[in-house]
């Protein structure tokens, strides 16, 4: 049953599965934290357009997911001073993205597949240079996020505390955002632009409830994304069923009894 | 220069988006002392500490904090922000809101130590917040919470602290608590403290001087001098009458 890594379209489904995950884990536990996840959702909404614009002209569509999703990023975080109150302008903008797509699909003349796939994730098809796109992107998302990790809890947990301590809060939020952009365009690839909160905000919302220590929830977090993407990957290559499905399913069965049994405050 | 000036203000106006906040206002706070800061909602006293912590420049005169010009991050100044809600979504505890003091504004992920939770420690008992150190923030009541934010103010050292509504949310008890607690430690530790309140009447014991705020001026002085007819009156520009009953102070015909 092992024998199924020989095939190296399997090895870079773990490989960059497992970059996605971590990324996921990490990201989701401020993107939940700060109150964002209509924003992530948004933004995976906003890619669906680039990856259809970039199907269109003619290029790899990771390009055009990460283009659009980080001047969307950083046009949120310039413009949305409050973001929860902005959550009708960002349904919109959503709303539009999706209607863009949906005529660049069209445009393209393509194969319906490519659409399928940017919906609902293609990660047993990923191709060798969208493994080396997402594990540079990755790394360079951890590294920023490692680095950045206590003045971002700090004007999470109380910006204006953290303002007069002198930690530039408003660029560490648009920063924040451009890497909301780089892990939803890295987990589309992974779940699709429809079930993106499996990855990014499953695991996190788990783990918020299991611990109460942030470096905990961390941790936690991502190691649920690990294990929801790895055994997501497996049971799909060796069943006939699409990796989204298990990856949601799993998700979505671990989130359940730990929302039931844990009282919130 | 007076060496036991801790802050002064000297002709100070302040215009935000038009409106004047201050109009040219002065008065001096010396090391030690314990100020109440009063007025109606709008009058310009958390202006007045995002001065003094450099988020705003006034518009003309001068602010000295420590004789010198205020900065962003001065780790001689402690902060609490008028009352909110800690975020119960970040799976804090309450020494995590502490340690937001310490080192919450280095880069890096911060792996703790023995020293830093030694610190964390002290700041605690210091508040008599030890007992639920580990608790999650979301379990704490609004009494807890302020302990908490006074321990994250205080953990740095500083020689001011400066509490916006500390006492806001708080019934009497809890509000006589937690000013005990700040007179203790002004003596103890001959810190400075600024105390924004909309009530007066909890800090009549501990104020040694009241700084009131109303229509863009100022008046200061021991609170039997402030907080009478006649001053209030002229600040308000309007008849006010302060009735002293039981120890407790009514100002009758102005929001306070």
């Amino acid at each position: 049953m092992f024998s199924i890594f020989q095939y190296s379209f399997i090895q870079n489904a773990f490989l960059a599965g497992t970059v996605v995950a971590i990324v996921g884990g990490f990201v989701g536990y401020f993107l939940v934290t700060r109150g964002l996840t209509f924003a992530g959702e948004a933004l995976s909404h906003i890619g669906f357009a680039g990856a259809a614009a970039a199907l269109f002209v003619g290029i790899d569509p990771i390009v055009g997911l990460l283009t659009f999703t980080i001047i969307a990023g950083i046009a949120i975080g310039i413009f949305g001073k409050d973001l929860r109150e902005e959550d009708i302008n960002i349904g919109i903008v959503m709303t539009l993205a999706l209607g863009l797509g949906a005529l660049f699909i069209s445009l393209y003349n393509g194969y319906a597949e490519q659409a399928y796939s940017i919906l609902f994730g293609t990660i047993l098809g990923i191709s060798h240079t969208d493994v080396l796109v997402t594990l540079i992107f990755g790394i360079g998302t951890i590294a920023i996020l490692v680095a950045i990790f206590r003045p971002l809890l700090f004007s999470s947990a109380d910006p204006e505390v953290a303002e007069a301590r002198g930690v530039p809060v408003r660029a560490l939020g648009i920063l924040f955002l451009v890497l909301v952009a780089v892990a939803v365009s890295m987990s589309v690839q992974v779940v699709g632009v429809l079930l993106i909160f499996t990855l990014l905000v499953g695991p996190a919302a788990t783990a918020i409830r299991l611990v109460h220590n942030p470096l905990g929830a961390v941790s936690i977090s991502i190691a649920l994304a690990l294990a929801y993407t790895w055994l997501g990957i497996f049971l799909a290559a060796t069943g006939s069923w699409p990796v989204t499905f298990y990856i949601a399913t799993i998700s979505f069965l671990v989130y359940l009894p730990v929302r039931l049994l844990t009282a919130r405050t | 220069m007076d060496t036991n000036k801790v802050i002064s203000l000297d002709g100070v106006t302040v215009e935000l988006g038009g409106r004047v906040i201050f109009n040219n206002v002065s008065f001096a706070v010396e090391k030690g002392e314990f100020v109440a800061v009063l007025g109606p909602n709008g009058a310009g006293k958390t202006t007045l500490l995002k001065l003094l912590l450099g988020l705003l420049k006034p518009t003309k005169g001068d602010v000295r904090v420590l004789g010198a010009v205020p900065h962003r991050g001065d780790g001689n100044i402690g902060y609490a922000p008028q009352h909110r809600v800690l975020e119960t979504d970040l799976a804090l505890r309450a020494r995590d809101v502490v340690g937001f003091g310490l080192d919450g504004n280095k880069w890096g992920i911060g792996f703790g130590s023995r020293k830093r939770d030694a610190l964390i420690d002290a700041a605690l008992k210091e508040v008599d917040a030890y007992r639920f150190a580990n608790a999650p923030i979301g379990h704490l009541s609004g009494g807890e919470q302020q302990r908490l934010l006074i321990a994250q103010a205080l953990i740095t050292d500083p020689k001011i602290l400066l509490l916006d509504e500390p006492l806001s949310n708080l019934d009497i008890n809890h509000a006589q608590e937690i000013i005990a607690l700040l007179t203790e430690i002004a003596k103890h530790r001959g810190v400075t403290i600024m105390l924004v309140s909309h009530d007066i009447n909890p800090l009549l014991p501990a104020a040694n001087r009241v700084l009131y705020f109303a229509r863009g001026h100022s008046a200061m002085g021991t609170p039997d001098e402030v907080v009478t007819s006649a001053t209030l009156s002229r600040l308000y520009d309007t008849k006010v009458e302060v009735i002293r009953s039981g120890g407790h102070v009514f100002v009758v015909g102005a929001e306070i």
